[in-house]
């Protein structure tokens, strides 16, 4: 192994899943948002529903087969790049990988065919069972893989032979480890938010274009939506923080730039944090506020970095602010939330445009805190890849720089072209918005969702 | 009664890829012979895919995620030393996966450039496939449990006739897939198309099957050839595999010839199911060729029977929805009057 596959495996695996992640935190809340709607039109009758269905249905299929394909890459790269991690962990998270294959991607790929295909081949409550069934699917597989990775985070259940391999002792506590259910909440709260924040965003795009009732529901179920979650998730994203104080301090302490272990720790708005010189080049800091942040109480002593090894500390600089940038944002919906609850209650949602162009500003702002959240669990769990076990330096595969780097700008280029052509169509979809998508299931002969259904009348050059 | 939860692991896992070459290699075949079909032909055949491929590639991720789980150190083994064509066949299925629906969405340079990634795509994850199975079966080079080889060590004639091989046979798959699924013009496009990827499959396997023979000391002795002769005992319980094979491709002939519809599928079929028993036997019990059985490979034994229970609960669940979906879909897809 030389250092240079090294850096450049993780760079690939970075760029690989913070790619793969965008679709998956998309189509979770999606696959549930359709199931809703669903599920409402069949209740209600209300063709409004159904159109809204038959709308966002297309951008699903899109989005759902890019987080398809970009998926299947991450679990061969684990033996392409981590083979040593692979065969170390194995014992322990293997058969959570395999039942993520066996309880989620069959089940989701599968019903995704008839949900998609299936319309006129099935009634109405085989074709919303499927639905329902691919909903479930994206559940368990995030279920699974969060599972995997909470014990990465702070591993237990396990004892390690005095050959060095790992054992493990309960799967109980492999599967629920103790960041585990924290942070499962944290990432389905995540994907939810960041679907109900495309569909608004996309609904006042259209509603700024003119009235338009499908657009006004899907306005309004956005905003109740994310009104809700969003303080939610500051009360789980919280909970999340606790705990990683409790079981990952060089995490928490990297998160907040405490260098010194001390009471009233101060908290840092703002800091250049610099592990060359162990301290914070300047910082914007209110006093004392830290520790009642992060302990509850201004007197709790807080962990600082020294109190670990330099090789045991993690990158500060990108934690500290991927951690502030996913939090600004997170304030940010709560505002709309609040904002958008207000308005509605005032009857004035559609005639604020202001209000609507914000909403539309806000579309992607759940992707970039959901890469943001991700940067600070796993850069702020470095040096290690498994806290404790096996370091990431240690866990790579004896592969060259050459084939690394190869790939990596093989990927680079094929994610550019996949990444632009699919948020074109998808704009483009969402540009016509769901008006033009209500046309009977029938049309052309073809099922809603299907890929010519979607094309009709797009036939232009 | 103590199980043999290695054992049952390896054929676990052998009818995972066995499942993946069968039901994703008709649909990579599609994408093979879509150069040599009509636009609206074209769309036909990609109909008759599109509602179970994601379901067929699955497949594939419970292959690669069950070796991971099931034989880690084989995992961490073949990954690194088939880096290369790996790598190539998850790009190529990336750019053919997202052009189901891509080709719908563009305009129309839009459409002839996801009408070209799927075929690029199909192709190079075939000939990648191939790359990696030929890489595979000539050996690998290993020190202790982890690779040591070179990073081209899979790059040689034998591996490029296997993936050329690979390319006519999911052509094969491909064409008479259509035979059954089509009817009129397109069908009768797709008999030829059988006919010559059958006799192109037919020369290739043959031609693979006496080049492995050749490619490692092992693999002759465990077809009872060696030492200037051969042991007929040895030899004679192994030839109902290439016989299976031959009847394969004379079922596929016959049924071509007399205009059947699904025959010929069935009788592809049966030459993989030949040429996939071919090479297990040959390198049997090694999971990484020739220096790791699945015995050393195996993760802990409470992990495989953990998953042994899963999979004894979730398999049969699998399969029974993936019939029922196939069985959904069945029938004859549009010939073409859907459109204009």
């Amino acid at each position: 192994m030389d250092l240079d596959a090294l850096i450049l495996s993780r760079l690939q695996f970075a760029f690989t899943i913070a790619f793969h992640i965008i679709f998956p935190s998309f189509t979770i809340g999606l696959a549930s948002f359709l199931a809703v709607l669903e599920g409402l039109w069949l209740a209600t009758g209300n063709a409004r529903f159904k159109a809204l269905y038959l709308f966002w249905v297309k951008i699903f299929a899109i989005s759902f087969g890019m987080g398809v394909v970009s998926g299947v890459v991450l679990s061969y790269q684990i033996g392409t790049n981590w083979s040593v991690f692979a065969a170390v962990t194995a014992p322990v998270i293997g058969p959570l990988l395999a039942f993520e294959v066996l309880t989620a991607f069959f089940l989701e790929a599968s019903f995704l065919g008839v949900m998609l295909f299936g319309w006129k081949k099935v009634g109405p409550g085989l074709h919303f069972t499927s639905t329902v069934l691919v909903a479930v699917g994206t559940l368990i597989s995030a279920f699974w893989i969060i599972s995997a990775n909470s014990w990465m985070q702070y591993p237990t259940g396990f004892e390690t032979l005095p050959d060095g391999t790992l054992r493990t002792t309960s799967w109980m506590e492999v599967i629920f480890s103790p960041t585990f259910l924290e942070r499962f909440a944290h990432m389905t709260l995540a994907a939810y938010l960041t679907t109900s924040l495309v569909v608004g965003a996309a609904s006042a795009w259209r509603l700024l274009k003119g009235p338009e009732a499908e657009s006004s529901i899907a306005l309004r179920m956005a905003i109740g939506m994310f009104a809700i979650v969003a303080p939610l998730q500051l009360v789980v994203g919280d909970a999340s923080g606790k705990r990683v104080m409790e079981v990952q301090p060089a995490k928490l302490a990297a998160i907040e730039a405490f260098w010194e272990t001390r009471r009233e720790q101060a908290f840092h708005i703002a800091a250049w944090p610099d592990r060359a010189i162990a301290g914070n080049r300047w910082e914007l800091s209110i006093p004392k506020v830290g520790s009642w942040i992060t302990a509850g109480s201004i007197d709790a002593e807080v962990k600082g970095l020294k109190d670990f090894a330099p090789g045991d500390r993690p990158p500060v600089f990108i934690v500290f602010w991927a951690f502030r940038i996913m939090v600004g944002l997170g304030v940010a919906m709560i505002g709309l939330g609040l904002w958008g609850a207000f308005l509605w209650w005032r009857g004035r949602l559609e005639t604020s445009p202001l209000f609507l162009r914000c909403a539309v500003a806000m579309g992607p702002a759940g992707f970039v805190a959901v890469i943001s959240g991700w940067v600070v669990a796993e850069v702020g769990r470095q040096p290690w890849v498994v806290t404790g076990v096996l370091r990431t330096a240690d866990a790579v595969s004896p592969v060259t720089a050459g084939q690394v780097s190869t790939s990596l700008i093989a990927f680079m280029v094929v994610y550019a072209v996949i990444f632009s052509a699919g948020a074109v169509y998808i704009l483009r979809l969402m540009a016509a918005g769901p008006a033009a998508a209500d046309e009977p299931p029938d049309s052309h002969g073809r099922a809603p969702g299907s890929p010519l259904g979607a094309a009709s009348g797009e036939d232009a050059p | 009664m103590t199980l043999d939860l290695p054992f049952i692991w390896a054929g676990i896992i052998a009818l995972a890829v066995l499942m993946y070459v069968l039901l994703d290699g008709f649909d990579l075949g599609i994408g093979i012979l879509f150069p040599f079909a009509t636009p609206q032909e074209r769309d036909v055949m990609m109909e008759s895919v599109a509602p179970i491929w994601d379901g067929n590639e699955t497949w594939l991720v419970l292959g690669g995620g069950g070796m991971l789980a099931a034989f880690p150190f084989a995992y961490g083994a073949l990954m690194p030393a088939l880096y290369g064509p790996i790598l190539i066949m998850l790009l190529a299925l990336i750019l053919r996966g997202v052009a189901f629906e891509f080709r719908h969405h563009g305009r129309r340079r839009g459409k002839a450039f996801w009408t070209a990634a799927f075929v690029g795509g199909s192709l190079a994850a075939t000939l990648a496939q191939g790359l990696a199975l030929g890489g595979f079966i000539q050996g690998v080079t290993l020190a202790g449990k982890a690779f040591a080889g070179g990073p081209l060590d899979w790059l040689t004639p034998y591996s490029a006739v296997v993936a050329v091989g690979l390319v006519a046979g999911y052509a094969l798959l491909g064409a008479t897939w259509i035979v059954w699924r089509t009817e009129g013009e397109l069908q009768a496009k797709a008999r030829r198309w059988a006919w010559q990827s059958m006799a192109v499959t037919a020369a290739l396997l043959a031609a693979v099957s006496l080049a492995t023979l050749v490619v490692h000391p092992r693999v002759v002795a465990r077809w009872g050839f060696g030492d200037g002769g051969f042991d007929l005992a040895t030899l004679l319980p192994l030839t109902p595999i290439p016989l299976v094979g031959i009847a394969g491709l004379a079922i596929v002939a016959w049924g071509l010839g007399r205009r059947h519809h699904v025959t010929p599928f069935l009788g592809s079929y049966l030459v993989f199911f030949s040429g996939y028993l071919g090479l297990a036997v040959s390198f049997f019990p090694n999971i990484v060729p020739y220096d790791m059985t699945f015995r050393q490979a195996a993760n802990a034994d409470n992990a495989l029977a953990l998953m042994l229970v899963g999979v004894a609960i979730l398999l049969p669940a699998i399969l029974g929805y993936t019939v029922w979906v196939y069985w959904l879909f069945r029938g004859k897809v549009g010939t073409g009057a859907g459109y204009h």
